[in-house]
């Protein structure tokens, strides 16, 4: 499946891996306010000469690297990330960077050292609602957030990267655990930005500048 | 730390929104986009459809409905109302709502929730339960599953069709089989409460809440803001509806999440 909404002048595009992972909509909306063109897709050539990409995610670890593998997106994703273009995983699409997660039998990309791990029990789960990301490092894409920003979750694993220095956020639900990661053209947050009002609103105009500078 | 959610419900009947006083004499209280934005601006921390209609010509209304809120609002949208099938399910989260909400079909087809739940994974699926307190305790609904059926414990009683029908099903019980069979959510409304502005029926909330282990949501009774600040505390719910007194303009949702910030508890201010 592969549509195209916005008509642009110029031709960079954001392409929004579409692997039946939900909530694309939003994503596209977010991107397009800010003047992107935003093409859903998964078709792996449309990914792989895209300009940046988000990578969304919702659901089971297992079924959607089962999904991602069937539709030949895994080694395009990696190439992608290490190609330099501006990259952003959004919730599951964070945890699937890392190696593997015990949600599931699946690996994940392996972009990342480390391990996505369930939440603490005594919690309830989903993690649903609005918490707090305090920012740790400076990423182009968080910037001008306020420190201490109400974003929106729903989950109940998260990400435990090896190299605590690429975590830029961090929230507090039983355990204080990485809710933003930032390192090079790549950011990615556990939360929903595109459902997190005018604070979530702020990552994806910060990410749409990227694009139009061609970092 | 995660803060308790504020949600304006808008209950939708053929395009328009309205609400009810206990599920009779309904008033028309404006346009759904126009209101989402107003409560998004607002600082509404979530919003919950309801197609009242809930008929097949409705479904298509809702749809669009979802599609023009959620090109101009981003917080999370919820819609529920005659949803039956997981092409339903599909549809509206193609449209662009984040969870749909399963009543009726739920109770009538428990393997809905799962399937549902399987596919589009349990975050986006609510149950919504409406209970009422048990007057007198009939002889079993025949289908009835035994580990559901009212007995000598019962206080509350699940009703489907828009609170219309009893089904012999104890509320508390059927909240824990939803949640193992997948919900991510449950919305619990009393109907001995709902559109009397008195409050929440608290002991229905805390008695779910305790029993399972997934987010409730509070619906059914809120007239002032110390309704909403009891739900959350004594009733032990994770997020609070309401519809009334928003659509009204009774009260406005920065005036609640003032009131409840002073009362200590952790709130999510407009910015």
């Amino acid at each position: 499946m592969c549509y195209d909404v916005r008509v642009s002048l110029n031709d960079k595009y954001v392409a929004i891996v579409d692997y039946q992972a939900g909530n694309l909509r939003s994503v596209q909306k977010a991107l397009e306010r800010f003047g992107a063109r935003a093409v859903v897709t998964s078709d792996r050539d449309r990914i792989g000469a895209a300009d940046a990409m988000v990578f969304p995610g919702q659901g089971a670890n297992d079924s959607s690297m089962r999904h991602l593998r069937a539709l030949g997106l895994v080694e395009p994703i990696r190439e992608f990330v290490h190609s330099g273009r501006p990259f952003m995983g959004v919730c599951l699409g964070l945890q699937l960077l890392l190696e593997g997660s015990d949600e599931g039998v699946e690996p994940g990309l392996g972009l990342l050292e480390g391990w996505v791990r369930r939440l603490p029990p005594g919690c309830k789960t989903p993690h649903m609602g609005w918490n707090r990301v305090s920012f740790r490092q400076d990423h182009p894409v968080f910037e001008g957030v306020r420190d201490g920003s109400y974003f929106y979750f729903v989950h109940s694993y998260y990400a435990d990267p090896e190299d605590k220095a690429l975590v830029a956020g961090e929230t507090t639900y039983g355990v204080e655990f990485c809710s933003a990661l930032g390192w090079g053209n790549v950011a990615a947050v556990q939360f929903h930005p595109e459902k997190s009002g005018e604070a979530g609103l702020t990552l994806y105009k910060n990410f749409v500048k990227l694009v139009e500078r061609g970092a | 730390m995660l803060t308790k959610r504020i949600i304006p419900c808008l209950d939708v009947d053929r395009g328009r929104v309205v609400k009810g006083v206990s599920f009779v004499d309904i008033r028309d209280a404006g346009d759904p986009a126009e209101l989402a934005a107003l409560y998004d601006r607002e600082g509404a921390d979530e919003l919950v459809f309801l197609d009242i209609t809930a008929s097949s010509d409705s479904r298509g209304i809702m749809i669009d409905i979802v599609k023009q809120v959620s090109e101009q609002v981003f917080i999370p949208l919820t819609v529920g109302g005659g949803v039956r099938s997981v092409e339903d399910v599909r549809g509206l989260l193609e449209a662009g709502a984040d969870k749909v909400s399963l009543n009726t079909a739920a109770v009538r087809n428990p393997s809905l929730v799962a399937e549902a739940s399987a596919h589009f994974g349990c975050q986006c699926i609510v149950v919504a339960l409406d209970a009422k307190r048990v007057e007198e305790r009939g002889a079993p609904s025949n289908g009835v599953d035994a580990s559901l059926a009212l007995d000598e414990g019962s206080t509350w009683e699940v009703y489907t069709h828009g609170g219309r029908r009893p089904t012999g099903i104890d509320a508390v019980r059927w909240a824990s089989r939803a949640v193992d069979l997948g919900a991510g959510e449950l919305l619990v409304t009393s109907m001995d409460t709902d559109g009397q502005q008195a409050g929440y029926d608290l002991d229905l909330l805390r008695a779910v809440s305790e029993a399972v282990t997934t987010p409730v949501i509070a619906s059914g009774g809120a007239g002032e803001m110390e309704h909403l600040y009891e739900a959350a505390t004594a009733g032990k719910a994770d997020a609070i509806l309401a519809a009334s007194i928003f659509h009204f303009g009774k009260i406005r949702i920065g005036e609640v999440k003032e009131y409840l910030a002073r009362r200590g508890l952790p709130v999510r201010m407009a910015n």
